[in-house]
């Protein structure tokens, strides 16, 4: 009987076939999944899918400045372009697919009010150097975003241009090391600590600066040595990098005597805020002794990640430091609102300039919408709720897989170890990979670097309990195939995803970083 | 609260698989002293409406673009954006996911990104470019960095026809870690007096073309001159469209390529997010600043992306690493490659002719203009004239008259004497009543 669906009758597979045959496809493309080549192996060359009005003239008037060669940039049509893009699209995990249990990422949902209110065009048609007072909103709206910030964080002020966390982290010291140069220690302060734990942008960025990094022990509960950053402090020291809640997902108990410490010695206290979505509207930085903070607005803020970017790192800033808040800011004069561009004048100390223009503003409508919308209840419980969430999902798992620091509750991540792997010749990576198999987003891994083959779970506050169960019994059906030896399952893996394993070695070994035109073809590129 | 599942109920299900008696337990490694009770003082939660109805009201109280006869430029440029853009970069596969560490489930990520690199490489003329920096500006300040890693010297001379404020973004960052800079005067001319400064000690060479000033110049004579010194040429450019129409950076030169991708698939958004395009020669690739997506097969010998030279980067290889930057302008990328996907070389050429056919308009309405002269001789889509009167002064009359007439050169640099400069942009957008407009209404002011 055919199943043919001529008409409109309910069709039923084949009857009496090895439901077990599965061929490989003769296309390369799989069901949903489109083998998509790219741009330039299509037949857009010469192609355009706009509709311009025709030019009148050629240039000429600019004689020899026209490029003249080929450039090398195929057209799409407006329906090639779609199709493209969203077959592309497919190959692509999401926090709206599914959890994504990146630790240290806090990938939580992305609130869609956001999108649309960073499209207002009153925010997203507007130019940076328009007069201020065609502007004022859009300052408004800074000036909103500041006092949200600086209330949650217990702060005095902030600068709001930094472009993400790592750019913010550069802000902090360089207002330290101005604070430093203004008090005449800076030729005698060359040396930052930082946590052995420490996510790798604290010591890269310590190094830009000019500073040499010192690396600060941790102890055995996964927190910062103490008597080793003490015996490290001294008059040669500028600040201390410290985050917190920490990248091992922990609460630094000694936060007080850390920061207390780190003012005795004359130097400053840089907080690492990668990690404030575990603590926001329940513990402020301000009142740990913090003298610089980046917020990455798109972790806690919900900012979306868009695939690696853009995001933006606000950074908070102690009176301490606050003279020294690079250029521009907003100031509420009472007759409205002032953008201060320039160190000189009434910002003399400031050290100088981050980037050509005001920051990410199309994130800080997204982060204030954000932040609006849960308002300073909601926000408490986005801590409490992630908190929650993560030690529930170690407490669900703790029996199979082995806590890296078992004694007391984690903060908004698990962390784990691959001590529980042992003798089953299966890797963290390994396990990683065939979390893609079930449909998941591997945790981070190999992260922090003072664990042994480090898995760090972070779920953050909008996973619902029916999401996190579906989780943990996916990990825990994996954990017991592991232990029962099922290691092919793992060393392949993924065997479901758009792609096999890929091979990075090669990648890095003789990189080709674009795509360039078949020996023999004309093509420009 | 609309974003947050667990019920109460939930919670106290998990607290007691957790064991934990109340919340508070989970927080006991705050320390005393530090633990807040309540709520900090800030509104309480808020629906959507509420919302709404607050941002918008500030939106509200802005003058936009594409409402008023507009001419600002000056490093940020307003284009038309085809709608498919906006639609794409909302899906939530490319919105809603993150850097592509799992290749795995990332190639639709990997491959925008590796076609991104190879539109930015054949754009400037250069052989590679990374997956992008977070703007112009700060692709400048990597870019003189990396020139005096690759050089070992420790000094930038830059053109006074570079944007100042990328000049400033730049000087803040390079002084922090010893390197000089001398910053040339500004003119509208500026390029002139580049090869003069040149010496033994030079990293590099920082000149943009198109100028802040509009001028747009061939530098194949400071590349040479650079490179007999044995320095770099880094070429900024502020306006990517300009690359349809003029001479690459790469065809006069250039050994880095600085550019801002904005106005090509992203929006003004008063200064951010934008792009920063990072272009260079292949053999300066270990050298340089960012993320890379590369290709490679997978264990199927299928073809695949991944990022790659990561052991420049900072998570491997921390207080030594080429940058501390940690990022890219992802989505920004993804913006720039569609609307280049749609142009094509045909349309990108169409585009940037336009820009230049209305910029010669604006220009010719302006010229006759009594009072108003004329600086830049030859120029993409933006030209400097200079006013009878303070420049800053007749920007904000023009704009109490409904027409954002440009920008002040003061504004980005009130230092340089230059009070009387207005820069002055046209795009495929601007009408020819709003050149009218323009030129009418400059001439009453002026006339006042």
């Amino acid at each position: 009987m055919s199943t043919m669906n001529t008409v409109g009758r309910p069709t039923a597979p084949n009857e009496g076939l090895d439901a077990n045959y599965k061929p490989a496809t003769l296309t390369g493309g799989r069901g949903l999944l489109q083998d998509e080549p790219l741009i330039f192996e299509g037949e857009g060359w010469g192609k355009t899918g706009v509709d311009l009005p025709k030019p009148a003239t050629n240039g000429s008037d600019l004689g020899d400045l026209v490029r003249k060669d080929p450039i090398g940039l195929p057209g799409l049509s407006e329906p090639e372009a779609m199709r493209h893009y969203v077959r592309l699209s497919q190959k692509n995990h999401a926090i709206d697919l599914a959890v994504y249990p990146l630790g240290s990422c806090t990938m939580k949902h992305n609130p869609r009010l956001n999108e649309k209110m960073a499209r207002l065009p009153g925010f997203s048609d507007i130019h940076p150097l328009q007069p201020q007072s065609t502007v004022q909103g859009a300052l408004e709206l800074m000036d909103q975003l500041a006092h949200w910030l600086t209330t949650l964080t217990g702060m005095p002020a902030v600068a709001l241009s930094p472009k993400a966390g790592a750019h913010g982290e550069l802000c902090g010291l360089m207002a330290i090391r101005a604070a430093h140069q203004a008090k005449g220690e800076h030729e005698q302060r060359r040396k930052v600590l930082v946590p052995t734990s420490a996510h790798g942008t604290n010591p890269a960025t310590a190094a830009f600066v000019g500073y040499s990094v010192v690396e600060v022990a941790q102890t055995d509960d996964g927190r910062v040595d103490v008597a080793d950053l003490a015996s490290k402090l001294g008059p040669d020291v500028a600040a201390i990098m410290v985050t917190n809640p920490n990248t091992c997902g922990l609460f630094e108990r000694d936060i007080l005597e850390i920061s207390r410490l780190t003012h005795e010695a004359g130097a400053y206290f840089y907080c690492d805020g990668a990690n404030f979505n575990a603590i926001v509207g329940r513990v402020r930085p301000g009142d740990l002794g913090v003298d610089a903070m980046h917020i990455n607005l798109h972790k806690t803020f919900s900012t979306p990640h868009g695939g690696g970017g853009p995001g933006a790192g606000p950074v908070v800033l102690s009176e301490a430091l606050a003279p020294f808040a690079p250029a521009p800011w907003v100031v509420n004069t009472g007759d409205g609102y002032k953008l201060v561009e320039r160190e000189e004048d009434e910002a003399e100390q400031a050290f100088g300039r981050l980037c050509a223009f005001q920051g990410q503003m199309g994130m800080y409508v997204r982060a204030l919408s954000y932040m609006m919308s849960h308002g300073s209840d909601g926000l408490r419980q986005v801590a409490e709720d992630a908190v929650l969430n993560a030690n529930y999902i170690k407490a669900r798992l703790e029996d199979l897989m082995s806590v890296a620091f078992p004694e007391g509750p984690c903060m908004h991540e698990a962390l784990f170890d691959d001590e529980w792997l042992k003798g089953t010749d299966i890797t963290t990576l390994d396990f990683a990979k065939a979390m893609i198999d079930e449909g998941f987003h591997p945790m981070t891994m190999y992260f922090p670097l003072v664990v042994h083959g480090a898995m760090l779970i972070e779920p953050t506050e909008t996973e619902s309990k029916a999401e996190l169960d579906r989780f943990i019994e996916a990990m825990r059906l994996l954990a017991g195939a592991a232990k029962a030896g099922d290691v092919e399952r793992f060393k392949g893996a993924p065997f479901h995803a758009p792609l096999r394993r890929l091979d990075e070695t090669r990648a890095a070994r003789s990189p080709r970083l674009r795509w360039a035109a078949p020996e023999g073809s004309n093509r420009a590129g | 609260m609309r974003y947050l599942p667990l019920t109460p109920d939930d919670r106290e299900a998990m607290l007691a698989a957790i064991g934990a008696k109340s919340i508070d337990d989970l927080f006991i490694d705050v320390p005393q002293a530090a633990r807040r009770d309540g709520f900090v003082d800030l509104p309480r939660v808020a629906g959507e409406l509420e919302v709404e109805r607050a941002l918008s009201a500030m939106a509200g109280k802005n003058a936009t673009a594409s409402t008023v006869p507009f001419f600002c430029g000056a490093g940020a440029y307003k284009h038309h954006i085809p709608a498919t853009v906006d639609h794409v970069i909302q899906r939530s596969e490319f919105l809603t996911s993150y850097t592509p560490y799992q290749p795995e489930i990332a190639q639709g990520t990997l491959q925008y990104l590796y076609e991104f690199q190879t539109q930015v490489a054949n754009l400037t003329g250069m052989e590679v470019a990374n997956a992008s920096l977070y703007d112009g500006s700060t692709a400048m300040a990597e870019g003189v960095l990396m020139a005096t890693r690759v050089t070992r010297r420790n000094k930038a001379v830059i053109s006074g026809g570079v944007h100042p404020h990328y000049v400033k973004a730049t000087e803040t960052v390079v002084h922090a870690v010893g390197v000089e800079t001398e910053a040339l005067t500004a003119a509208v001319d500026a390029e002139d007096a580049v090869i003069a400064a040149i010496d033994k000690d030079t990293a590099c060479v920082v000149v943009q073309t198109p100028n802040v000033f509009g001028t747009a110049t061939d530098v194949t004579k400071i590349a040479e001159a650079a490179h007999a010194a044995g320095a770099l040429l880094i070429v900024v450019v502020t306006e990517a469209v300009s690359m349809g129409l003029l001479k690459s950076p790469g065809e006069m030169g250039a050994d880095i390529v600085a550019a801002e991708g904005q106005s090509i698939g992203n929006a003004l958004n008063f200064g951010g997010p934008y792009i920063g395009l990072f272009a260079t020669r292949e053999k300066l690739l270990r050298q340089t600043p960012g993320r890379y997506c590369g290709e490679t097969v997978d264990a199927e010998g299928k073809r695949g992306f991944v990022l790659t030279l990561s052991t420049r980067e900072q998570h491997i290889r921390r207080d030594k690493a080429t940058s501390n930057i940690c990022t890219n302008s992802g989505l920004c990328c993804l913006a720039f490659s569609i609307h280049m996907s749609l142009l094509g070389e045909t349309g990108l050429r169409q585009l940037a002719l336009l820009n230049h056919e209305k910029a010669v308009a604006t220009r010719d309405a302006l010229a006759a203009i009594p009072g108003v002269e004329i600086l830049t001789p030859r120029f993409f889509n933006e030209f400097a004239v200079k006013l009878p009167r303070n420049a800053a002064d007749v920007v904000q009359t023009m704009a109490d008259n409904g027409v954002l007439c440009g920008v002040p050169y003061s504004r980005l640099n009130p230092d340089a004497g230059l009070d009387d400069v207005l820069l002055v942009a046209a795009t495929e957008t601007t009408l020819d009543a709003d050149i009218k407009i323009l030129a009418g209404a400059l001439a009453k002011v002026l006339a006042a």
